[in-house]
């Protein structure tokens, strides 16, 4: 697992009310995710549906270091982190139902979330597909002089393409303010990471060019926020790129479509010992910051939030045929 | 004779061909415990150990580049793209040495090698996962691509592609896997470069490829019910391209309508109706038609992705129309 042993709450420096605002969008994420598996098996959902099961305080713990002006960018796995970054979980149901009122107009489904508004720059579903995008936007950072941290996301599986020390070269040698954030999840699809990856330390491949990289407890909110504050200073700072490797697990299928034969139930359940909800609402509760009426409340709120995001998808339109034809040029 | 999806049928293919030659060997992304994207590879890793059945890091490039070294190197390589979308990060050494080694280096080597890879829309995946991008290879001389609509195609094709001596681009679509069909067991090989009439009929000649195959079919036999007797061409393989059949076909039946998935413009159905009128112009009674997919990145949403893929109503109204033109 690596990393450090866990932050105590109290230590963290964090408000009562930023510390149970992370736990109710850790909460947000999962109800939205197994709501989300249970309507793609009623046929609600369809296409590629990528869970973000067990890997909830990678998302909110990163997301929550930058600032509102600085940009996400990431992987088709994109559910969790926009919601950590504050996209409406409504528009984004919607977009699951293929819906006009869905983030990306229905467009883009699962794989593609995007609120420019909100400086999520996507979803993109060729792995590593998005890293040479997130150094360009670094460079629009740094030439335009918006002070703005790029934070990119990707899976492990992600580090063995081109694409990626390509990046990762022309990031450091560029400077740019971009913070690359590998979810380290042990699996690209059914191929584990040292079938796939001659390194298993994946922050090392950043090591070789001399980008300052470490890895970090994806199972520990706190301490994928930590880090990523400092990540982000760094780059703001001029520092040029940084590197996280979150250690995490995903709970569920690769895809819906996945029979899961490449793992062992008990290596599943080992890490659920670790699901990142549970270990935070233990730690908030040992240190007296939340109590069981706060987490029964939360989870009332949670609920509803999905509740009303599926009734929100539910009863908005289609898009309409005539979407066939637009927003493919801006000037047709 | 056996009845089995296409999945199976590419399956046996690869079984027959790895138990008749041990240069032939599998690799790619998931192909050993996913057994691929779509099962086609499932068990093989078992069967044939992992020396010759093994997965590859998700790099495209290095996959499709290693297996033209291993050609040149005296294998003959199956590797698998997972799908076409993904076969564009490989474009380079699919493009650049796949289908230059044999002419460039003056034919002292070729490269016997299979590149299988997933295309087509339809399962809602959105824009970058839905694309059917066999014009972009099959506009490479050096490069065979080829493209099964039936079970025992799949299988014919396959084992033709194996143990061809150039590179072959295989496109499989992905909404065939389960589609069933008739499939001789054993040796049964299809020709690369040879289409197949797949339907006689005397009133025009439509001209399919993969999935677009069963769709035309679809089509005539509802027009059939209308009077109207269409015959279907399935192309099979793009390049090599098997214009006789075509051609006897439009002079059979003086007319013609291409159908396929891909984007109208510089497509397969351009190329066809540019050679038929080229080859043939006298014997058409009719301007040549083309049905396709709408000009869109496909988007998400089930009802827009419908819209722009070709189905039977739109390819009956074409037939319709070119039929008016001659008053047919
Ligand atoms: C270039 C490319 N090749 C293959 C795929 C198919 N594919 C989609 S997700 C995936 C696994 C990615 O694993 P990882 O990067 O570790 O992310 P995770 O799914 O574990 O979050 C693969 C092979 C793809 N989308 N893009
Ligand atoms: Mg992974």
């Amino acid at each position: 697992m690596g990393g450090k042993t866990a932050t105590k709450v109290g230590q963290s420096g964090l408000d009562k009310k930023t510390l149970l605002n992370f736990l109710h969008q850790m909460l947000l994420i999962r109800k939205f995710e197994d709501k989300a598996g249970e309507l793609y098996a009623r046929g609600k959902i369809a296409g590629f549906l990528h869970l973000y099961n067990g890997e909830e305080a990678v998302a909110v713990g990163a997301i929550s270091a930058l600032e509102p002006h600085d940009l996400v960018i990431t992987h088709y796995r994109d559910h969790g982190h926009a919601t950590a970054r504050g996209l409406d979980v409504k528009r984004l149901m919607a977009e699951l139902f293929g819906k006009a009122t869905g983030v990306s107009k229905g467009h883009g489904g699962s794989m593609h979330f995007f609120d420019a508004t909100l400086g999520f720059y996507g979803g993109w579903a060729i792995v590593g597909g998005h890293l040479p995008l997130a150094v360009g936007l670094g460079l629009a950072s740094n030439y335009l002089r918006k002070n703005q941290v790029i934070l990119c996301i990707f899976g492990d599986g992600g580090t063995n393409i081109g694409y990626f020390y390509e990046s990762l070269n022309v990031a450091k040698l560029w400077n740019v303010p971009v913070v690359f954030l590998c979810e380290n999840n042990l699996y690209g699809m059914g191929t584990a990471l040292h079938r796939a990856s001659a390194i298993r330390e994946v922050y090392r491949k950043a090591a070789v060019f001399d980008i300052p990289a470490e890895r970090v407890d994806g199972m520990d909110v706190l301490a994928m926020r930590e880090a990523t504050v400092k990540a982000v200073a760094h780059a703001r700072g001029g520092g040029g790129p940084y590197f996280l490797e979150a250690m995490t697990y995903r709970f569920r299928g690769h895809s819906m479509a996945d029979p899961i034969l490449y793992r062992d139930k008990s290596e599943v359940e080992e890490w659920k010992q670790r699901d990142p909800i549970i270990l935070f609402q233990q730690r908030l509760r040992e240190e007296g910051v939340l109590t069981p009426q706060d987490l029964e409340q939360m989870e009332r709120e949670t609920d509803e939030l999905v509740a009303d995001a599926v009734k929100f998808a539910e009863e908005s339109p289609e898009p309409p045929l005539s979407d066939l034809h637009e927003d493919i040029y801006a000037n047709p | 004779m056996p009845m089995i999806t296409y999945r199976e049928a590419l399956h046996h293919a690869l079984r027959e061909e790895m138990t008749r030659d041990e240069r032939v060997l599998i690799f790619g992304e998931d192909v050993v415990a996913y057994g691929g994207a779509y099962g086609v590879t499932s068990g093989l890793a078992k069967d044939y150990g992992e020396k010759r059945v093994f997965d590859a890091p998700i790099a495209e490039g290095v996959i499709a580049g290693a297996a033209v070294g291993a050609a040149m190197g005296g294998l003959r390589p199956v590797a698998e793209l997972m799908t076409i979308n993904f076969a564009l990060l490989a474009a380079d050494q699919i493009i650049n040495h796949a289908a230059k080694v044999m002419h460039m280096f003056g034919g002292q080597m070729s490269v016997p090698l299979v590149m299988r890879a997933v295309g087509g829309g339809g399962a809602q995946l959105a824009s970058t996962h839905s694309q059917s991008l066999e014009s972009m290879f099959a506009h490479v001389p050096g490069l065979k691509v080829v493209t099964p609509a039936t079970p025992a195609d799949g299988k014919g094709l396959l084992k033709s592609a194996i143990r061809d001596d150039d590179p072959v681009l295989f496109i499989e679509h992905a909404l065939l896997y389960r589609v069933r069909g008739e499939v001789p067991e054993g040796e049964h090989l299809v020709a690369l470069g040879k289409a197949e009439v797949k339907r006689e009929g005397k009133d025009i000649t439509l001209v399919a490829y993969s999935r677009m195959t069963l769709v035309a079919l679809q089509a005539a036999d509802l027009l059939s019910q209308e009077g109207i007797e269409a015959e279907v061409v399935d192309l099979r393989s793009l390049r090599p391209l098997d214009m006789e059949t075509v051609l006897a076909s439009v002079r059979k039946t003086h007319r013609a309508l291409t159908v396929e998935e891909a984007w109208r413009s510089y497509g397969i159905g351009a190329e066809i109706a540019s050679r038929i009128q080229e080859e043939a112009f006298d014997d058409l009674d009719a301007p040549i038609r083309r049905v396709s997919g709408v000009e869109v990145p496909l988007p998400y949403a089930k009802n827009l992705e419908q819209a722009a893929i070709p189905d039977a109503q739109r390819i009956m109204k074409a037939v319709k129309e070119v039929l008016a033109r001659t008053g047919g």
